[in-house]
C-alpha cells in the first residue's frame, strides 16, 4: 500500500471515527446516569438525518439552517422519549427499563418504514462536502475532512459543557450519586432531561454528518452506526466521556484499516467489530478509560 | 389459591397424562382441521419451544438478552443445509457450490430428529461462546453482545455465499415438520424448562434476578448458572429455528432478522417475565393475534372506501403495545406465577382433590 492510500485511508478512519464519538457520548452519558443502554440513541440519530432532509427538501431551507432545525427536533425528540417512556420506570428492575428502550427504538424504525418507506433517500450534500482537496497529495473529498473538524470543534464545546459549566457539574454528580444529588437541591429530573436533550444533539449532529459521508438514508440506517458506536463506549470504557470519544476513534480507524489492508475481508467489516467487542470484554471490561469498580458483597 | 401439594407418583400419572390428551389433541386436529389452523398451530407450538427457552435466560434469570433469532438462524441453517436433498443442493447454490463436507452428504429423512438435535447444539455453543466473555460481568453487556451478534449473524448469512447461499437463501428444504414433531417439542420444552426451574438450580436462577449480590453470598455461582441457562436457552431456540425452516421449507437472511426476537420479546412479556405458563400461553395467542393483525396490512373497503393496506403497521402496533405493557401492566398476564397441576385440580374438584 503506497503511503498515499495510506493516508487517505487514515483520513477516512478519523472521519468515521469521530462520528462514533459523537454517537457514543450519547450512550455513555446515558449509561453513566441511569444505567440504561438507550436503544432508541440509534433511531433520534436517524431522526436527524431525516428532520433536515426534509428541511431541504420539502421546505428549501438553506442547509445549516436545516441541520440546526434537525438537530433542535432531535434534542425534543430525546427529551421526549425520556418523559414518556424512561421516567415511569426509573425505580422499575433494570430489565423493563431495556425492554422499554428496546420498543422505543423498533417503534421509531417502524415508524419511519411505515410513513417515509424502506427505499434509501439520497441526502443532499452542500458543496462544502462535495469539493476534492489535494492534501499532502492524497486526494481527500471534503467530506472526509470537515466531518473530523467539525466533530472535534462539536467535542470541544461538549467538555466545556461537561467539566465547565453548572449543568455539567449536576449530570456528573448524577451519574456518581443520584439521591445525594437530589439531596443537594439539585432538580434530578432535570438534568436527566438535559442529559438527554444534549445526547440526542450529538446524535442528530452525527446523524447529519453521516449522512454527507454516506449519502442514503433509509430509516434503518441507524442500527449498525449505533451498535458499533455503543461498541465504541465499552471499549472507552462505558460511563466515560473522553473514553467514549476515545474508543470512537479506535472502532473507526480499526474498521476502515482492516479493511483497506485487506480487501477481501470488507463483507466482514461489521463482524470485525463484534469481535473487537468480545475481546474486550475478555481482555479489558472496563474499557480502557474505565475505573474498574468492584461491587462489594 | 393453596392447593395441597401432591405426590411424586401422582405428579408423574398427571404428566402423563397431559401429554397423552396433548397428543390425543394433535390426532384431532390433523383429522378435522383445516391447513390453514394446523399452519397456525405448528406455528403456535415453535413459539411455544423459542419463548419458553427465551424466558428461561430474560424473565427467570433476569439477564437480558436480545439473541434468540441469532441462535434460531443457527439451527435454521444447521438443520436446511443437513436435510437438503443432494440433487436440491445442486440445484439451489448455482452462485456459488456450496463447500465440501456439506455437499457429499444429506441426512435421510429418518434422521430430522439428529438433524434438530445437532442445529440445536450449534446454536447452544455459540451461546457459550458468548456468554463466556459477557457473563462473567456485572450489567448489560449480554445485551449489546447478543444486540451485535444477531445483526452480525444476518451480515455472514448475506456474505457466507457458499455455505448460506447469501440473500437468496435455500430453498425446497423438504416439510418435514408437522403438529406431532411441534407438540412434543413443545411439551418436552416446557417439561425440561419447568423442572429445572423448580430444581434447586432454577431457584438459585431466580435468587440471581432477584438480587445477584444476595445470590453471590449465599453461595450461588453466578457465572456457571447464568451461563448454563443461557446455552440451555440457546440449544432450545436453535431447535425452534430447525423446526421453522422445516415448517416453511425454505431458509432467507431475512426470515430471523430482529422482529423474531422482538415478538418473542412481546411474548413473554405480555405472559409475564418469568411464567413458564404466561409464555406458553401467550406465545400461542400469538400466532393467532399475528395472523388477525395480518388482516390490518392488507387493503380494506369499506361501503365506497378503500383503505390501502399499510405493510409493517403490524410491527408498529407490536412496538407500542410493548411499550405501554412495559409502562403500565409490567407483570405481564400470569406475573411470575405459574398454573400448577394443584391448581388445576383445585380448580376441577375443589378441596377435596388428594392423591
Amino acid at each position: 500500500m503506497s503511503w498515499v492510500t495510506f493516508f487517505q485511508q487514515l483520513m477516512n478512519g478519523i472521519s468515521v471515527g469521530s462520528l462514533y464519538a459523537l454517537l457514543a457520548i450519547g450512550y455513555t452519558l446515558v449509561y453513566g446516569i441511569l444505567g440504561l443502554i438507550n436503544f432508541a440513541h440509534s433511531d433520534v440519530f436517524m431522526l436527524g438525518t431525516y428532520f433536515a432532509f426534509f428541511m431541504m427538501v420539502i421546505f428549501l431551507l438553506p442547509w445549516w439552517l436545516s441541520v440546526l432545525i434537525g438537530v433542535a427536533l432531535c434534542a425534543v425528540v430525546g427529551m421526549s422519549i425520556e418523559r414518556v417512556a424512561y421516567r415511569p420506570l426509573r425505580n422499575a428492575p433494570r430489565i423493563s427499563a431495556l425492554i422499554t428502550a428496546v420498543g422505543v427504538s423498533f417503534f421509531i424504525e417502524n415508524f419511519g418504514l411505515v410513513t417515509v418507506g424502506a427505499r434509501p433517500k439520497g441526502f443532499p450534500r452542500p458543496d462544502l462536502m462535495k469539493n476534492v482537496y489535494v492534501l499532502l497529495g492524497a486526494r481527500i473529498q471534503g467530506v472526509t475532512f470537515w466531518v473530523p473538524v467539525i466533530s472535534i470543534l462539536i467535542l470541544f464545546v461538549l467538555f466545556s459543557i461537561v467539566y465547565r459549566t453548572k449543568i455539567g457539574i449536576a449530570m456528573r454528580a448524577v451519574s456518581k450519586d443520584m439521591e445525594t444529588t437530589r439531596l443537594m437541591g439539585v432538580d434530578v429530573d432535570r438534568i436527566i432531561l438535559y442529559t438527554f436533550a444534549l445526547g440526542s444533539a450529538l446524535a442528530g449532529i452525527g446523524g447529519v454528518l453521516w449522512a454527507c459521508k454516506y449519502p442514503q438514508i433509509n430509516p434503518l440506517m441507524g442500527i449498525f452506526p449505533g451498535w458499533k458506536a455503543f461498541t465504541a463506549a465499552v471499549v472507552g470504557g462505558v460511563g466515560n466521556v473522553v473514553g467514549a470519544m476515545l474508543g470512537g476513534f479506535i472502532i473507526g480507524l480499526a474498521e476502515i484499516l482492516i479493511v483497506a489492508f485487506f480487501p477481501g475481508l470488507t463483507g466482514y467489516r461489521d463482524a470485525f467489530v463484534f469481535t473487537i467487542l468480545i475481546v474486550f470484554l475478555l481482555v479489558r471490561p472496563g474499557g480502557l478509560m474505565g475505573e474498574a469498580v468492584r461491587e462489594k458483597v | 389459591m393453596t392447593a395441597e401439594k401432591i405426590s411424586a407418583r401422582c405428579r408423574l400419572f398427571l404428566t402423563v397424562l397431559l401429554f397423552g390428551l396433548l397428543m390425543l389433541g394433535v390426532v384431532l386436529a390433523e383429522r378435522y382441521l383445516n391447513a390453514y389452523l394446523i399452519r397456525i398451530l405448528n406455528t403456535a407450538c415453535i413459539y411455544v419451544v423459542a419463548a419458553v427457552a427465551y424466558n428461561l435466560v430474560n424473565g427467570v434469570t433476569g439477564q437480558f438478552s436480545l439473541g434468540p433469532n441469532a441462535f434460531m438462524a443457527i439451527g435454521g441453517y444447521t438443520v436446511a443445509l443437513l436435510m437438503l436433498p443432494l440433487a436440491q443442493k445442486r440445484e439451489v447454490y448455482f452462485l456459488q457450490p456450496l463447500i465440501w463436507p456439506l455437499n457429499a452428504f444429506s441426512f435421510p429423512p429418518s434422521l430430522f430428529i439428529v438433524a434438530l438435535f445437532l442445529g440445536g447444539l450449534l446454536a447452544a455453543l455459540f451461546a457459550l461462546l458468548i456468554g463466556i466473555p459477557t457473563l462473567r460481568l456485572r450489567g448489560d453487556y449480554l445485551a449489546i453482545a447478543t444486540f451485535g451478534f444477531g445483526e452480525i449473524v444476518i451480515v455472514l448469512a448475506n456474505n457466507l455465499i457458499p455455505i448460506t447461499n447469501g440473500a437468496l437463501g435455500i430453498k425446497g428444504i423438504p416439510e418435514y415438520t408437522n403438529l406431532w414433531w411441534t407438540a412434543n417439542w413443545a411439551f418436552w420444552t416446557v417439561f425440561v424448562v419447568k423442572n429445572l426451574v423448580n430444581s434447586s438450580f432454577g431457584r438459585a436462577l431466580k435468587a440471581i434476578r432477584e438480587n445477584e449480590i444476595a445470590a453471590e453470598a449465599m453461595g450461588v455461582n453466578l457465572f456457571r448458572h447464568k451461563l448454563l441457562a443461557f446455552v440451555l436457552s440457546g440449544f432450545f431456540a436453535g431447535v425452534a429455528g430447525g423446526l421453522f425452516v422445516t415448517l416453511i421449507s425454505t431458509v432467507s437472511p431475512t426470515l430471523f432478522t430482529f422482529s423474531m426476537t422482538f415478538n418473542l420479546l412481546i411474548i413473554i412479556v405480555l405472559g409475564g417475565l418469568g411464567s413458564i405458563t404466561g409464555s406458553t400461553v401467550t406465545a400461542i395467542l400469538f400466532a393467532f393475534l399475528q395472523e388477525l393483525l395480518r388482516e390490518v396490512e392488507a387493503p380494506h373497503t369499506i361501503g365506497s372506501w378503500t383503505f390501502p393496506g399499510i405493510p409493517g403497521m403490524r410491527m408498529v402496533v407490536f412496538s407500542v403495545i410493548l411499550v405501554v405493557l412495559m409502562i403500565f401492566y409490567r407483570r405481564g398476564l400470569f406475573g411470575q406465577r405459574e398454573l400448577s397441576f394443584e391448581d388445576v385440580l383445585y380448580l376441577l374438584f375443589g378441596r377435596k382433590a388428594r392423591a
